[in-house]
């Protein structure tokens, strides 16, 4: 392998690590505020490029528009789960939550069947060309893909830093009763969290979309499952950590490829979530959670 | 503290006592037979008690009779069973833990609940909620009116920081800070989301006794600054003797004295249910 091969494989990795961090710290935030494994969370990607598709090819939308078009379809999305699915089991053991997320997952994946058909809508690509910088040719979608990740990433962790949801998302998470007693509405922090997740989904699905321009009714399961363990081996709850944890699981897979074995980049991914939760189950960057009483 | 007067007490018409400077003034807080029922074991009943708005009042009684219950009945944790709680005036029947706290009421906790992570000067802005109102556009695009509410949140934490002069640690950790301070600023942050009734679990457990009668000197300090009413559950009886206005002693869930410190101290009711049995226990 030489060498612009391999940096051609590493700017890969790094524009499908981008959107699969977008997507790790959806599950990241809602697990560090509800406790809860959101797997419905990838279908509201599917159900984000959809949107764009549609947009794009049947409304002939510019790509500008889809794209707002599918963020503002994901937070509505994610919002009304929550609300509807989530906010009435509040004090239900978190198992109940848990069942109820992959019930919410089975819904989208086979709502999605029904309304849009079970067969794969393929686009022409919303990015088209590339750029040559020496040996390497690098499209102008891996390009954008970074950027945005970035740009998103650095919005996010200034969301939450700085800002007053931010902090109170902080302190929802730490510890729920005492955010109540010091009057911090947990509906309110709830949904914002959901909102915030859904919106970076939908960034992410119209990524996904430069990367792979096809939309079907399973895409987002996958994905969601990459992600997933992108935010477990960062440390789920922390956001650095899913950011951290999306950027290596997308190198993984794209040196894997870079070596021929690309047939093997999921069983590998699978085994990384294997060692970790057997060698450090809190991650890189988590921190080791104290059982509330 | 030992030169300090007790005022007396006056009963209003509810038959609860009142101060003397806080007579004809609402009282901050009327509990009217309060009461919790746990699977039919009354853990509180026919809890009465009134609090005039800048009255330092203290809730004693023996382990397990019920005083961390009121507290978690006064701000909504547990719903009351039985009976009202008035808050200036207002029935609190209908409000949430979050309404009482925007209402009036905070608290600190006997096992302390700080937000760990986050830094000390965090704690205490994401308390004072109420007082940051610029949008989340302003924030991330760090617009001047969020510099301006930024340093005004700064100053004014600050300020309170300074109650405790925990100001040079408000960079640091809420959970790396030694125990004492970290009920300190408990403390701080219940009254970051400015309180008329202020209850404190347990203030000065685990102090030492300098740091007992600084904490004393504080809460009193607390009470004429801010002009705001404080309950506070305490063991240690320096401290309850030493700054409270009005002692209600509970048992069983059950009020059994009300009254001054001197009457308190007298009270044969008292004695053998707690002081009594806090003195065979030292010897």
């Amino acid at each position: 392998m030489n060498l612009s091969t391999l940096l051609a494989q590493i700017i890969n990795g790094l524009q499908t690590g981008s959107i699969y961090a977008l997507v790790a710290l959806g599950y990241s935030m809602v697990y560090g505020i509800i406790l809860l494994l959101n797997f419905a969370h990838g279908d509201i990607i599917m159900v984000g490029a959809y949107v764009v598709y549609y947009s794009i090819t049947r409304f002939a939308f510019h790509p500008l528009l889809a794209v707002l078009l599918a963020v503002a379809a994901s937070v509505a999305l994610g919002v009304t789960v929550e609300k509807v699915a989530y906010t009435p089991l509040r004090s239900a053991p978190r198992l109940s939550l848990l069942i109820t997320a992959i019930g919410v997952s089975f819904l989208l994946e086979n709502g999605a069947q029904m309304i849009f058909g079970a067969d794969t809508k393929s686009m022409d690509p919303i990015v088209p060309g590339s750029v040559a910088i020496g040996s390497v040719t690098i499209s102008y979608a891996a390009i954008i893909t970074i950027a945005v990740s970035v740009i998103s990433m650095f919005i996010l962790t200034r969301l939450v830093n700085s800002t007053k949801m931010g902090k109170a998302m902080r302190a929802v998470s730490e510890d729920m009763g005492a955010a109540q007693l010091m009057g911090i509405s947990l509906n309110k922090t709830i949904s914002f969290t959901f909102a915030v997740g859904s919106a970076l989904a939908g960034i992410g699905s119209v990524l996904y979309l430069c990367a792979y321009p096809q939309a079907s009714p399973t895409m987002g399961s996958m994905l969601g499952i990459k992600a997933f363990i992108a935010a477990v081996l960062g440390g789920i709850g922390s956001i650095p950590g899913a950011m951290l944890g999306g950027f290596i699981i997308g190198l993984l897979e794209s040196l894997i490829s870079a070596v021929h074995l690309s047939m093997w980049k999921d069983a590998v991914v699978f085994v990384v979530l294997i060692v970790v939760l057997l060698l450090k189950p809190t991650g890189i960057l988590g921190h080791k959670v104290q059982e509330k009483v | 503290m030992a030169d300090r007067q007790h005022g007396k007490l006056y009963p209003l018409p509810s038959q609860n006592m009142v101060l003397e400077r806080d007579l004809g003034k609402m009282p901050v807080l009327e509990c009217r037979r309060l009461g919790i029922n746990f699977g039919g074991l009354a853990a509180v009943s026919e809890f009465d008690l009134g609090i005039g708005p800048t009255e330092i009042t203290g809730l004693i009684g023996p382990n397990g009779a019920g005083k961390t219950t009121v507290f978690n009945l006064l701000t909504k944790v547990y719903e009351p069973t039985t009976g009202s709680i008035l808050l200036n005036g207002k029935d609190t029947a209908k409000m949430s833990t979050i309404e009482l706290n925007k209402a009036g009421i905070a608290r600190t906790f006997q096992n302390i609940r700080l937000f760990k992570n986050m830094s000390v000067e965090d704690n205490v802005k994401v308390a004072m909620d109420h007082s940051i109102h610029c949008g989340l556009g302003t924030a991330l695009f760090r617009l001047p009116r969020y510099w301006k509410e930024e340093s005004d949140a700064h100053e004014r934490a600050m300020d309170l920081l300074g109650i405790f002069g925990l100001q040079g640690m408000a960079n640091a950790k809420a959970g790396s800070l030694p125990y004492g301070a970290q009920r300190r600023l408990e403390i701080v942050r219940a009254l970051a989301t400015n309180p008329s009734l202020l209850l404190l679990d347990e203030p000065a457990a685990g102090m030492n006794p300098a740091e007992t009668s600084e904490l004393m000197e504080v809460i009193s300090h607390i009470r004429d600054e801010f002009q705001i009413a404080i309950l506070l559950i305490e063991h240690d009886m320096n401290l309850v003797m030493g700054i409270c206005d009005g002692i209600a002693v509970l048992n069983f869930g059950r009020i059994i004295a009300k009254g001054t410190p001197e009457d308190i101290q007298n009270n044969p009711a008292v004695i053998e249910a707690y002081l009594g049995r806090k003195k065979e226990a030292k010897s």
